[in-house]
């Protein structure tokens, strides 16, 4: 049994800013995590491989920092990192990226299973999941809240709008995981000394060794480009009722009067 | 191949680091200054400068010649044997693109058979409408539908392709984007067309709502994106609308299907309906407490709202999923919505940004939902929700007499 989990650094989100002056992405003091999602994919495959046995293969792409969620996976259980970093990488969209995840699956060669958290918190996209089943050729099941595998096909339960369905498909499979799979565990202090030693079964990749061309990843390879980005920006005029709760009250119905809308109507 | 900065020119106005789309010129000491690192060599930043304080080699690529794609594709889902309320703001979207670029909408659907309901495409934006029914179209699902949205952007070559980006659409377009070769532009909350380029400007919020991004697809065909539910405005209804209907049996011998759906569970109805309401009453922290939550509730039903939270009230368990408002909940567009002890986190404020009316009331006057409130009360809700619910009352009575 090998799977195959997909992961990503991301900066923890809901501290990224644009700095009114300047337009600069501010970047200190925020820090880098494994993508939440991603360490549920983690903890799944580790389960399987608890189970069944078997090896785990974690891969990313991004620049030499990235190597960091690599550790942490190792430090949980798995058994080999892989990190896609080239600087011909750098400016990818989903597409490119796909790709470039794409062959080096390719390279890395059988699996049964790729796992994946369903989106990173920093682009919010959900499509690196799909995109590299495509890229394989492999069905997808998104949304993955509950899993069993069965002599070659695996079972899941899946969150669709207003519900969620079983649905069965034969491996190799691409699975895309909601926070609700499992528990991840913790790295372990050993796990992780062991991660960051010299000898850590990490290996790095850049474009040649997955066979890429400049013009097939990065911002090269994309289709689509980031022609701007701001600020949301709020065209609302503040008024500020002041007084007692009960004055409040009524300067607010009469507020609403004036603009024909009656409360409680 | 290097960004070079001519000092003697830079004034450090900052207009390249403000188009720069990958921060990789930030201002210091009045000169902009390029890192490397983070530049991927776009050349937005030397088009920008006035001064021509910035040189540097861009490799060139060449947009196709794609004259003969046009038209605005619209994917309409069903949901429960009707189309999802999407379709209908995805249309009204499509039809003014399509009337600044002088072009078609085309609205394609699937399913077991064609609802009665297609006119309504028409009535709502499209200028034709295709159903394509199989019996074996019972569930959604990837490879399938993949197949048959593929088969229609091989048909009708639009430029613009939509889907909504429900869990189904953010499902199937990138499955499709993939296969066709398009670039996919996720969650779109704002599209329109550059007047210039006559190109999609596809609009998104990154880093969870901090940032908004500008997004474009140059170099394929059809455009396309996935669009959030809830943001865009439908058309009004118009029955003089005419256009062409079509149903038509769709052969899948030739699609491979790998899944098999075992099991379908739809969640029983729970009587909210919060993107449709007029009046929403929304809680944070504070209602999760008894006395909180029954203080809301009484005035929700003072003002007949539909009840909505902030995920937090829903981790701890305090109200269901459903009435979940922000990012990661629902997207609402209410006449008005009342936050009620809602600090406004950027995600939370993500989802009300299209009401029409937004009161606040925080004891914190600091609180970031004052910014976008058209109301502004500095008060605890404990207070002033019970002297509202009250006032709205004794209006009621003064006009039942």
């Amino acid at each position: 049994m090998h799977i195959i989990v997909l992961v990503k650094q991301v900066p923890n989100t809901s501290e990224v800013r644009i700095d009114p002056k300047t337009g600069n992405l501010i970047r200190e003091g925020v820090e880098s995590v494994l993508n939440p999602e991603d360490r549920h994919a983690l903890e799944g495959a580790l389960q399987i491989k608890d189970r069944f046995g078997g090896r785990v293969t974690a891969v990313t792409m991004g620049p030499p920092q990235a190597i960091e969620v690599l550790c942490e996976a190792l430090a949980m259980g798995a058994d080999k990192g892989i990190l896609l970093s080239d600087k011909a990488f750098a400016g990818a969209d989903t597409w490119a990226t796909s790709t470039t995840l794409g062959l080096a699956i390719k390279r890395i060669g059988a699996f049964d299973i790729i796992l994946a958290g369903r989106q990173a918190i920093d682009g919010d996209t959900a499509q690196i999941g799909p995109q590299v089943a495509e890229f394989l050729g492999i069905p997808q099941l998104t949304y993955v809240t509950w899993f069993e595998l069965n002599e070659g096909k695996i079972t899941v339960e899946r969150r669709v709008e207003n519900g969620c369905e079983r649905v069965e498909a034969p491996t190799p499979v691409l699975l895309t995981c909601l926070s609700t799979l499992n528990q991840p565990r913790f790295p372990t202090v050993a796990g992780l000394l062991d991660a960051t030693s010299k000898n850590a079964p990490i290996e790095v990749w850049n474009a040649a060794d997955i066979g890429a061309k400049a013009h097939d990843v990065g911002l090269m390879g994309s289709l689509t480009q980031v022609v701007q980005t701001f600020t949301p920006k709020e065209a609302r005029k503040t008024q500020y009722l002041e007084g007692t709760p009960i004055s409040i009250a009524s300067t607010l119905i009469d507020a609403f009067r004036e603009r024909n809308i009656r409360l409680g109507d | 191949m290097a960004i070079h900065i001519d000092r003697d020119k830079c004034n450090g106005c900052g207009k390249c680091s403000r188009s720069c789309p990958y921060q990789a010129i930030e201002i210091h000491d009045k000169k902009a200054q390029w890192i490397e690192d983070r530049c991927t060599l776009c050349g937005a930043c030397l088009k920008s400068c006035k001064y021509e304080a910035l040189t540097g080699e861009i490799p060139e690529r060449v947009v196709p010649d794609f004259s003969n794609y046009r038209d605005v594709l619209v994917f309409c889902e069903m949901f429960d044997g009707s189309f999802h309320r999407s379709a209908i703001e995805l249309l009204g979207c499509a039809r003014g693109l399509a009337d600044d670029l002088s072009q078609r909408v085309i609205a394609v659907a699937t399913g077991v058979k064609a609802p009665d309901t297609l006119r309504d495409l028409i009535a709502h934006g499209a200028d034709e409408c295709l159903f394509l029914e199989n019996s074996s179209l019972a569930f959604y699902q990837t490879c399938t539908y993949a197949h048959i949205l593929c088969e229609a952007i091989k048909r009708f070559k639009p430029s613009i392709l939509l889907i909504a980006a429900t869990p189904l659409g953010r499902d199937l377009a990138p499955r499709v984007a993939r296969r066709m070769g398009l670039g996919l532009t996720a969650d779109c909350t704002r599209l329109s067309i550059d007047p210039e380029e006559k190109i999609l400007l596809q609009t998104r919020p990154a880093f969870g709502g901090n940032i908004m991004a500008t997004i474009v697809s140059r170099y394929s065909r059809p455009q396309a994106a996935t669009v959030r539910p809830g943001i865009m405005r439908p058309i009004n209804y118009d029955a003089t609308r005419s256009g062409d209907i079509r149903v038509e049996k769709i052969d899948l011998a030739q699609c491979t299907e790998f899944t098999r759906i075992l099991e379908c569970t739809m969640n029983p109805p729970t009587g909210v309906n919060l993107a449709s309401a007029k009046i929403v009453v929304a809680g944070g922290r504070p209602i999760c407490s008894e006395k909180g939550l029954a203080i809301l509730k009484d005035f929700a039903a003072a003002v007949k709202g539909e009840i909505a939270c902030t995920r937090v009230v829903v981790e701890e368990g305090f109200l269901s999923q459903e009435h979940q408002v922000g990012q990661t909940g629902q997207t609402v567009r209410p006449e008005i919505y009342f936050a009620c002890g809602i600090s406004g986190a950027v995600q939370h404020r993500a989802g009300i940004e299209g009401s029409r009316y937004i009161v606040a009331i925080n004891k914190d006057p600091d609180a970031p939902i004052f910014e976008v409130a058209d109301f502004a009360i500095v008060g605890d809700m404990f207070d002033v929700l019970p002297a509202l619910t009250r006032a709205v009352q004794d209006q009621q009575k003064e006009f039942s007499r």
